[in-house]
């Protein structure tokens, strides 16, 4: 596979929300406002790329030389865990009021199974560093592109009229099902 | 603390269910609803790390130091997550193929470090072990549900026995991913309707 067949197919084809269903409890929680939805995009950016790195790192110097696979999962988990807590201290002092909109989410991006799951699909792909990069970047921006586009909508949402029942979560998620209907599209694109 | 370990269950299975009252751990309860047997199978693999987790992390509530708790709780969970996750790579490997990258993100499921915030660290293992079971089953039953509207009107059978069969003509959609969305919507509505008739008696 070309790095551009990687690249769309992680942003759009195989898009981590709406197809992949990776990641979508920050997608419906952090997602009221568009503001609050980049700047928490932003993060799990930054946590996503660091942190598939390093855990590609792990795997090849420590995990596979030394036949400790099984160890995976709760060696990925510890890395992504100190990186979230690394971001949280930054924002704090960096953006105090992005901090306190984001509340309980930015520690919550260590059960964000996007980041998880990022670091165990690259590893099962069997992907090169400079793939991986890629791939990482396309499903970062996929997971980006989702949450900030649901904002959007949610925004809108707020000031129609609708029944009682339909009020909150199940409107969002019937938003969020036409989205990856339309998403379903690019799962017919074949690129080469 | 002591509770009635009924109530404890009860809690768990229906007044705070994990999908449609808390709404907590959606990426699983959307992704492998595909079928009722892989619903029911996460459902079942959940559950049974949530009560290792709880039985585990309740003993150790007064060992684990407060600030480092977080952490703690994680490693055990996901020392959970592998043995379940190598136990069924060895017996039912049919399953561990089709659950295939949700086995391992068991442990960011937020059902589970919910629950032992929330209640393991504060009660005794016997009341934790109940409570996980109560929360486990109500979660397996949830996407058991939601696994069988979906194989109904996707594939027109449940547990892979067809229902619907000869003329009816099974809608793709909804074993697709906004099938899971769509399902799910109206699920949760459902439920906020009941609940608004029963406040208005």
């Amino acid at each position: 596979m070309s790095l551009f067949a990687i690249f769309i197919s992680a942003l759009f084809v195989n898009n981590f929300v709406l197809s992949r269903f990776l990641g979508i409890c920050p997608f419906l929680g952090v997602s009221k406002k568009v503001e609050t939805s980049v700047g928490m995009s932003m993060a799990v950016t930054f946590v996503m790329l660091l942190a598939s790195l390093i855990t590609y790192m792990l795997q090849v110097l420590v995990l596979e030389r030394f036949g400790l696979g099984y160890l995976q999962t709760i060696m990925f988990i510890l890395v992504i865990a100190s990186l979230v807590q690394l971001v949280e201290m930054f924002m704090k002092k960096a953006s105090p009021t992005l901090y306190e909109a984001l509340g309980v989410y930015l520690p919550l991006i260590t059960t964000n199974c996007a980041v998880l799951g990022l670091a165990i699909l690259n590893i099962q792909m069997e992907f090169n560093l400079i793939e991986l990069v890629v791939n990482s970047v396309g499903a970062a921006l996929g997971f980006s592109m989702a949450i900030i586009l649901f904002a959007g909508i949610r925004e809108r949402l707020e000031l129609s009229n609708m029944p009682r029942a339909m009020q909150g979560f199940p409107i969002a998620l019937i938003s969020a099902g036409l989205m990856a209907m339309a998403f379903l599209g690019f799962a017919g694109f074949s690129i080469g | 603390m002591e509770k009635n370990l009924g109530q404890v269950f009860k809690n768990g299975l229906v007044d705070e269910n994990p999908t449609f009252v808390q709404l907590l751990g959606m990426c699983p309860t959307l992704a492998v609803t595909t079928s009722a047997t892989n619903g029911l199978a996460m459902g079942l693999a959940t559950t049974t790390v949530l009560v290792g987790s709880n039985l585990v992390i309740s003993a150790m509530r007064n060992i684990i130091p407060d600030k480092i708790r977080i952490p703690a709780f994680i490693v055990i969970i996901a020392t959970f997550v592998t043995i379940i996750e190598m136990f069924m790579h060895a017996y039912a490997i049919d399953l561990y193929a089709s659950l295939g990258l949700f086995i391992p993100l068991i442990v960011v499921n937020c059902v589970i470090l919910g629950r032992a915030e929330s209640f393991a660290s504060k009660n005794t293992a016997p009341a934790s072990i109940v409570d996980g079971l109560g929360m486990g089953l109500g979660f397996a039953g949830a996407l058991t549900i939601l696994g069988s509207i979906r194989e109904l009107l996707g594939v027109g059978s449940i547990f892979g026995f067809t229902i619907l069969g000869g003329s009816f003509k099974p809608a793709i959609m909804m074993i697709l991913p906004p099938g899971a969305f769509l399902t799910l919507g109206l699920l949760i509505a459902l439920y906020q309707h009941s609940k608004i008739k029963k406040e208005g008696r």
